[in-house]
């Protein structure tokens, strides 16, 4: 049995209706997922000159090639793996390819060690108004390996499930699984440390 | 069985997924119910993530939604036309 949710069904319509030639209402379709779509390629590409122009190309792309959208995934998830396929394309032209491989996974069999911590103190989501906090999360993210770094923004940034995840990048579920635990455990590695020292407290106006 | 905390890190992520078998879903509960690094490790993980998923982390360059439609609303027109 399928279950129809209603801004699903209503995403159907737009997108066949777009077919049908009402092409205008392709900027109504994509309002919510221009920033996942940013965020993808800015992720993946580091520069954001270079991740405005990957996410338009994206959009383009889609756009162009609408009529062969199949419903077996969901559009957001065909709009990401469009998005990623064009950042790798542009990593591939850009001089990184040299400095990150998107081919030889970084010792994908050894266990990454989390860091240990005795307790955890929450830190609120406030925090985040914080340019430092805000830098510590972008800095973190991006220096994870390429693989990881996709697979972790899929699932935990743009919030697919696993098996989205694994559509969208054309792998199994089972190495999606796999790939996310590394890349979760090498965030916590990398920022339980730096995020213990943050005083959840320190207040933005600093008088107060 | 009891498992050591090694063995609870290999479950982290899909403890927090809850995509674990139940069985060893029990074991890792159980361990993290006395074991106060584990149990650490999960939450600090967790909420990690929390803070990852903010929209705040990653802001939108200035006018990116005008230049995007009006880059899209070129193509829409230069293909409406038949060009």
């Amino acid at each position: 049995m399928k279950t129809v949710i209603p801004g699903e069904r209503n995403e159907t319509q737009t997108i066949a209706s777009i077919l049908a030639g009402n092409t205008q209402e392709f900027h109504e379709l994509i309002r919510p997922y221009e920033r996942g779509v940013y965020v993808m390629a800015l992720s993946m590409l580091k520069n954001k000159a270079d991740a405005e122009d990957v996410a338009q190309e994206a959009f383009l792309k889609a756009f162009r090639n609408l009529h062969g959208f199949r419903a077996e995934s969901k559009f957001s998830t065909w709009l990401l793996s469009i998005t990623l396929n064009e950042a790798r394309n542009r990593l591939r032209h850009r001089n990184a390819i040299r400095i990150e491989s998107l081919d030889a996974p970084p010792d994908e069999q050894e266990h990454v060690t989390p860091a240990l911590l005795r307790d955890w103190r929450e830190i609120p989501s406030q925090t985040l108004e914080r340019l430092e906090v805000r830098r510590m999360l972008q800095q973190a993210i991006s220096t994870l390996p390429l693989i990881y770094r996709e697979v972790l923004l899929l699932r935990d940034v743009e919030e697919l499930t696993i098996f989205e995840s694994a559509q969208a990048l054309g792998i199994t579920e089972t190495t999606v699984k796999v790939r996310l635990h590394r890349a979760r455990l090498m965030l916590q590695r990398k920022l339980a440390p730096q995020l213990k020292q943050i005083d959840p407290k320190r207040r933005w106006f600093s008088w107060l | 069985m009891v498992i050591d905390c090694k063995h609870v890190w290999e479950h982290i992520s899909g403890y927090l997924d809850n995509d674990l078998a139940p069985e060893i879903l029990e074991q890792v509960q159980k361990h993290l119910d006395h074991c106060e690094i584990c149990s650490a490790i999960l939450d600090s993980t967790r909420n990690i993530l929390i803070l990852t998923a903010d929209e705040r982390v990653f802001e939108l360059p200035l006018g990116y939604s005008e230049r995007l439609h009006a880059r899209l609303d070129a193509e829409i027109s230069r293909l409406g036309s038949g060009a």
